[in-house]
């Protein structure tokens, strides 16, 4: 494999990681507002804090290690990116650092505080829907480069039905890998009550998810040929990934295995996540950054991918103890510890 | 003054970095004492010193969110204000940075192991060894960002072609000339500036309602720190005066007012300058900056008048330094002055002038890492990367900046509000000997 393969693999991991850890503590903070409005608060607010309270920082480092990577491994992408987004990238910015301190505030500060909770709940969906422009930007057509600048052309991204495809996807997504994840985790609480909550959420965001999909590909057909066709040339991703969709459904649906069925989800993203991000290439950023064009000197990138060994070395154990301790220990999930 | 991008990317990245350095500064020394007080704790079998770091983490917990989330944005900010910069130095500095995520990561792991596993271990060391994993990782996301800002002074391991780094080397890089002083002296002072800052805290209770026996041990174990690590900020102080000497002399001259290059340079303390350049009111220490520079009045300092008047940094910065030197010379008078009373029996080390000193000497200690971050910045100008980029060919061409700086402040001002409303709300309606009480209910640990 060369270098900037490797490199792109790595961050694609990464940010697959963020997917799946962000989006359930998005969705959970969606709920947790919900709930409380709702008054349904007590079943499915203890258990969301509980799962919650020792990861959240974790979840915020695997979003600041991919762009770091980023720029690391593909340093044109802080020029293009960096002036395009100033303004959007900004936004997200104060969204996450509004959503992280008032978590702390609300949880260790003063708990039950119903603004921090729909602050809390609110930038739940609001962040995943602009992170989502980034990967928007990258199909091309929303930069235009000048002598001197790169300019965002944020009307075309406001009226492009490619994008606000995307939007929605990203956010329905968040609700249904969210709701699987808290369905099994009720479970393993042997709470059944916030378990009927969280399921019915989970099959109420299960069908959006796949027509959220199909739209996204109707989008990209006419928004960016070469990629939609490079998408149908490895179409078997994208039908596993369904089929991984239809087995998750029907588990939650049952009853049946809802650890196995949260498996399913995170296969059910992966394929269409690495199917997507396979067929996007060799654009980084069309038209301007290709995965060679871009890529930094031999010797960075190789020390980059020694780092970043070691550093895995260090973390998965890390990360299955944290996971030991907190998600896969009965008692702890149960509150009695 | 114009509000150009260039001045407007300035003005955002101090103002973050400005945050977030109070953050920092308290998220790289607090795990510090925080595993020492619980080791005394577990020592002695005193539940005093394992509620102090109870407390202590909880209170944490609030300002290591503010230091993410602060951390984050500036993270993302280098890229969005300085996309020509990234560009180059990104090449060059990538090891780094991305090695300071690991770090940061590794610490956020085992914090939020640590914050909730007090009860969950029978053999209570055990819990007491998460704290080292929390304190490498905090102090070596420090190391490795310092290495980072040293390399925009000292940058080596790379040659510039055509606006392209090339030959890049990147341990070269990394452990450049300014590496040593700049992480020595960044340590030393955050973990100064958190042990004073909780001492500051502590004698603040004592003076308003007497303290308990919680406080007094309190007082004297962040005293005893704060003492040990004055004398290592000082030395480290000093090292880095002998650094800038050696390889930025116009950093040190500017911070002395230091025109002509001569051997047996004066040291000037305080003063004024006026148009013409001519010092006045200045306390005049003769030969010392020699000194300074080098461990003998013999040394030549190099001036000023050495180098091109469009590469000098601004002459303000003197103020700065003198600022950062005082308060550190303070600090390092007010906690040996209570380590003697209290070692030497006949003085009383509760006396409410020296209780009010040691509560001055955290803000305190915190503005003069302010100052001295502000000098080491601006001590640079007009270089971003000294000798290869100029600060002005590095910002954004973007519009919006202007806007942007404006959400940012008011992010950062509700953000402080809010920190300081939730943490003295946190401690106020739960004081320690309550606590103390319902969690220690015969006196011994549990």
């Amino acid at each position: 494999m060369s270098l900037e393969v490797l490199g792109i693999t790595v961050l694609w991991v990464f940010l697959y990681g963020y997917l799946i850890v962000a989006s359930i503590d998005f969705g959970a903070g969606f709920f947790a507002f919900y709930a409380k409005i709702t008054n349904k608060k007590h079943t499915v607010n203890d258990l969301i804090s509980r799962y919650l309270s020792p990861v959240w920082e974790v979840t915020n480092v695997f979003f600041v290690f991919f762009f770091v990577g980023l720029v690391g491994f593909f340093p044109d992408t802080a020029y293009y990116y960096g002036t395009a987004l100033l303004l959007p990238g900004s936004v997200a910015l104060i969204l996450l650092a509004v959503r992280g301190a008032f978590y702390a505030f609300g949880n260790y500060g003063s708990k039950d505080n119903v603004f921090f909770l729909f602050l809390y709940g609110a930038t739940g969906l609001l962040i995943p829907a602009s992170l989502s422009t980034a990967l928007t930007i990258s199909e091309g057509g929303f930069l235009e480069e000048t002598e001197d600048r790169v300019v965002f052309l944020a009307e075309e991204l406001f009226t492009s039905l490619y994008s606000w495809s995307v939007v929605i996807l990203a956010i329905v997504s968040v609700l249904f890998i969210s709701a699987s994840f808290l369905t099994y985790y009720a479970d393993r609480a042997n709470d059944t009550g916030a378990r009927e909550i969280v399921r019915k959420f989970a099959l109420f965001w299960s069908p959006p998810t796949i027509l959220a999909s199909l739209l996204v590909f109707i989008g990209l057909r006419s928004h960016n040929p070469e990629h939609f066709q490079n998408a149908l040339g490895i179409w078997w991703m994208f039908g596993l990934s369904l089929l991984f969709f239809l087995i998750a459904s029907w588990l939650i649906y049952s009853r049946k295995k809802f650890g196995t069925a949260f498996i399913m989800v995170m296969l059910q993203f992966f394929f269409a996540f690495f199917g997507y991000g396979a067929s996007h290439l060799p654009y980084i950023l069309k038209p301007f950054i290709t995965i060679e064009s871009s890529v930094t000197s031999p010797v960075m990138g190789t020390a980059l991918v020694v780092v970043f060994i070691a550093g895995l070395l260090l973390l998965i154990p890390s990360l299955i103890l944290l996971m030991r301790l907190f998600l896969f220990d009965a008692d702890y999930v149960k509150g009695k510890k | 003054m114009e509000l150009d991008s260039v001045m407007l990317s300035r003005m955002l990245t101090s103002v973050t970095l400005a945050f977030h350095i109070i953050f920092a500064t308290i998220g790289v020394g607090i795990p510090v004492m925080i595993s020492i007080a619980e080791f005394i704790g577990i020592k002695r079998n005193d539940g005093h010193y394992i509620l102090l770091a109870r407390r202590w983490a909880r209170g944490f917990t609030i300002t290591v969110a503010v230091g993410v989330v602060t951390g984050t944005a500036i993270g993302l900010q280098l890229s969005l204000l300085w996309p020509s910069f990234m560009q180059v130095a990104g090449q060059v500095i990538a090891l780094p940075l991305f090695m300071e995520t690991f770090a940061f990561f590794f610490e956020a792991i085992f914090l939020g192991i640590y914050l909730y596993t007090w009860d969950r271990f029978k053999n209570r060391m055990v819990h007491w060894l998460l704290t080292i994993p929390i304190m490498i990782g905090s102090s070596a996301s420090a190391l490795f960002i310092t290495m980072v800002n040293a390399f925009m002074n000292t940058p080596q391991g790379f040659d510039l072609e055509g606006g392209k780094a090339v030959n890049i080397d990147p341990i070269a890089a990394m452990f450049n000339p300014a590496t040593p002083p700049k992480v020595f002296h960044v340590l030393t002072s955050a973990y100064l500036t958190s042990a004073l800052i909780l001492a500051a805290i502590t004698a603040f209770a004592i003076l308003k309602n007497k303290g308990s026996a919680y406080h007094r041990k309190a007082l004297r174990m962040t005293m005893v720190c704060g003492l040990i690590f004055a004398v290592g900020t000082a030395v480290a102080g000093d090292v880095s005066a002998k650094f800038l000497a050696e390889y930025q002399p116009e950093k040190l001259a500017a911070a002395e007012w230091h025109f002509e290059t001569e051997s047996n340079a004066d040291l000037v303390v305080f003063g004024t300058l006026d148009e013409n350049n001519e010092i006045h009111n200045e306390i005049r220490l003769p030969g010392f900056l020699s000194f300074l520079a080098g461990n003998s009045f013999d040394t030549e300092v190099i001036g000023l008048e050495e180098f091109p008047e469009d590469e000098l940094p601004p002459l303000f910065v003197h103020y700065l330094f003198d600022s950062m030197v005082s308060i550190g010379m303070f600090t390092l008078f007010i906690t040996s002055l209570f380590v003697l009373f209290w070692k030497w029996k006949k003085r009383n080390e509760w006396n409410r002038p020296l209780l009010w000193g040691v509560v001055a000497s955290g803000p305190l200690a915190m503005l003069a890492i302010e100052f001295g971050w502000i000098y080491a910045e601006i001590g640079r100008q007009p270089w971003i990367l000294r000798g290869y980029m100029k600060v002005a060919d590095a910002a954004t061409k973007a519009d919006g900046v202007g806007l942007t700086f404006v959400l940012f402040v008011v992010l950062y001002i509700i953000l402080a509000v809010f920190c300081v409303t939730v943490l003295i709300k946190m401690f106020k309606n739960k004081p320690p000997e309550l606590e103390y009480e319902q969690r220690f209910k015969s006196g011994k640990l549990q």
